[in-house]
């Protein structure tokens, strides 16, 4: 097995898929597996470089917080947002359920 | 495949006037328009949506404001085509993706806003790579849009079927969005002028979001007056934006003929030898071409900015993965059913988006999650910061940089698109301006052995906009002619 094929498995593939909500089959799942370790692979670069004192940088300029005058101004119009909704009910949107039967 | 040359279109500035004058209804200027894109539309696939009874209103309420003697604006009547990213009241915004087919925004992109009060006419919504994603319209959910100057050509991406309208006569100027060269590029490769601005000069509100540090706004067209005009209009602070720099437009067209005596012009030298042959020697013909008009031109060495691909490779993904977390199948867009929410968010995502979309949200989860977080996302940081402070070093030396545009010309289909890292290739020239928040534009200079358009790219410092479309200008008047489109296919 070289150096490309041992950085990221399946299982690694599975586990990061679990975190951003994604449905994988299997052949995705084989497929990312192979072209993840290519792509870390190169921007290793990146990884090695040596970065003593330098800081990192989040956004091309300075960013400060801001704010509106507090004053009430019309917002979008629900029903227009909430037609918009795979499912809604009751001026809210329906999901499944979130947590487990009660005992 | 080949074309032929032209139509061309009357300036911006001269197809106003004549709107502005009644000597041209806004109804004929979109009848012409219209009937371009019904001859070509079905070669090419430019367009999502083409709002076809929408435009023709916009276009009457025109001409109805001056026939009362009110003025409607500097675009007065000019039709313009909107990549299907930004967002249009009533007309829906897919971004080229399942997850949000059929969606209708409740509000306008404030760059749709300006372009209508300026008296523009929408006239659709262009194809795009999924998301903004990729390199050549390739990962559109849509199908991909073909290159007016060879039809098995891509016309490259994200921006594809903003640029490829241009280039084919429909539209004398549309707009796109550059993340990491999504506006340059397909530029380059449909023989059209495209410009990304600094960060913060376009307001981002109603730009759906791929990666918030990176993304701007910005013109296609065939000349650069065309694109600084369109520039101008939509530029500008906006409160609902709020990394909009607090400034106001640029003004470019007024300076546009100065040229550029006396300017120092830089080759980076770091790029050449990653290019074809023709793309690397079309931008030594335009320094030679600068020179002539009165620049100061030497050749600069950045390696650092060959880090630029690697970290923007981690860091778009990265934000991109936090970005898309919000297509979880609540609130709009598709939703594929599951007995629990977490089940049914990962199908809708799992279903909705397509290959590339996918394949970087896994890069950027995995840069950001527990145990790499510092040695990829933290460090494409710290790399961001070096690709900065090397152009820090070489603007004390140099006004404008030029480089490629692009590594090649257009591609035929099908030929990077298994190979993910070929094709992030294609930004590489691309990428460090998107990373440092500067300028840069794309402007048709040659053409390669094949007739196809090959761009040149001029680099300025944040808010360096006026000489950058100076230089613009000069190398465009000094490009051989038919190196521009438009061009029929």
């Amino acid at each position: 097995m070289s150096e490309t094929e041992r950085r990221i498995s399946p299982e690694d593939v599975r586990h990061v898929a679990r975190l951003a909500r994604l449905a994988l089959d299997d052949d995705e799942i084989g497929l990312y597996a192979s072209q993840l370790s290519a792509i870390l692979e190169h921007v290793d670069a990146v990884r090695r470089l040596d970065t003593a004192n330098v800081p990192p940088t989040a956004h091309p300029f300075p960013v400060e917080n801001v704010l509106r005058d507090d004053a009430v101004t019309a917002s979008l119009d629900r029903a227009t947002v909430l037609a918009q909704a795979p499912l809604a009910e009751s001026d809210c949107f329906r999901v499944p359920r979130i947590m487990g039967e009660a005992p | 495949m080949t074309s032929s040359r032209g139509p061309e279109f009357p300036s911006l500035v001269d197809i106003a006037a004549s709107v502005r004058s009644g000597e041209r209804s806004a109804r004929a200027v979109l009848a012409q328009s219209l009937g371009r894109v019904r001859d070509l539309e079905g070669d090419l696939h430019c367009f999502n949506e083409v709002t076809l009874e929408a435009a023709e209103a916009d276009a009457d309420a025109v001409d109805q404001m001056v026939r009362s003697g009110l003025d409607p604006g500097p675009l007065a009547g000019v039709p313009v085509a909107l990549k299907d990213n930004l967002c249009t009241v009533g007309v829906p915004t897919t971004c080229s993706s399942r997850i949000l087919e059929g969606w209708l925004p409740p509000y306008d992109a404030t760059v749709v806003t300006r372009l209508r009060l300026a008296g523009a006419i929408p006239i659709g919504k262009t194809n795009l790579d999924e998301f903004a994603m990729g390199s050549s319209t390739e990962n559109s959910a849509f199908g991909p849009t073909r290159n007016p100057w060879d039809i098995t050509r891509v016309p490259g991406g994200s921006s594809g079927g903003s640029a490829a309208a241009v280039a084919c006569g429909m539209v004398p100027l549309s707009f796109g969005s550059d993340t990491g060269g999504s506006i340059r590029q397909p530029a380059a490769l449909c023989g059209i002028v495209g410009v990304k601005p600094t960060y913060g000069v376009v307001s981002r509100y109603g730009l759906i979001a791929f990666a918030s540090s990176l993304d701007q706004i910005g013109p296609f067209a065939t000349t650069v007056a065309d694109a600084a005009l369109g520039l101008e209009v939509v530029a500008g602070h906006d409160p609902m934006d709020s990394t909009s720099l607090e400034r106001p437009a640029p003004s470019l067209l007024a300076s546009l003929g100065d040229g550029v005596s006396g300017l120092r012009i830089g080759i980076i030298d770091d790029f050449l030898s990653d290019v074809s042959p023709e793309c690397g020697a079309a931008v030594i013909a335009a320094a030679e071409a600068l020179a002539a008009a009165g620049a100061e031109v030497d050749r600069v060495k950045i390696p650092e900015l060959l880090l630029g691909l690697p970290a923007y490779y981690l860091i778009a993904p990265a934000e991109a993965s936090s970005n898309l977390s919000r297509y979880d199948g609540v609130r709009y867009g598709l939703r594929v059913d599951g007995p629990d929410a977490e089940t049914m968010n990962a199908r809708t995502r799992g279903e909705g988006f397509g290959p590339e979309v996918k394949r970087r949200i896994m890069i950027g989860t995995y840069a950001l999650s527990a145990g790499y977080y510092d040695a990829y996302y933290g460090q494409a940081q710290k790399a961001r910061t070096i690709v900065i402070r090397a152009f820090e070093a070489a603007y004390r030396n140099f006004d404008v940089l030029l480089t490629p545009t692009t590594p090649s010309v257009a591609f035929p289909f099908g030929s990077k698109v298994d190979d993910p890292i070929e094709m992030y290739l294609c930004d590489l020239c691309s990428i460090p301006s998107s990373l440092a928040g500067h300028p840069a534009a794309s402007v048709p200079f040659a053409l390669s052995p094949e007739g196809l358009p090959i761009g040149v790219q001029v680099l300025a410092p944040a808010l360096g906009e006026v000489q950058m479309m100076r230089v613009a200008a000069s190398l465009e008047q000094a490009a051989p002619p038919g190196a521009r489109g438009p061009v029929t296919p």
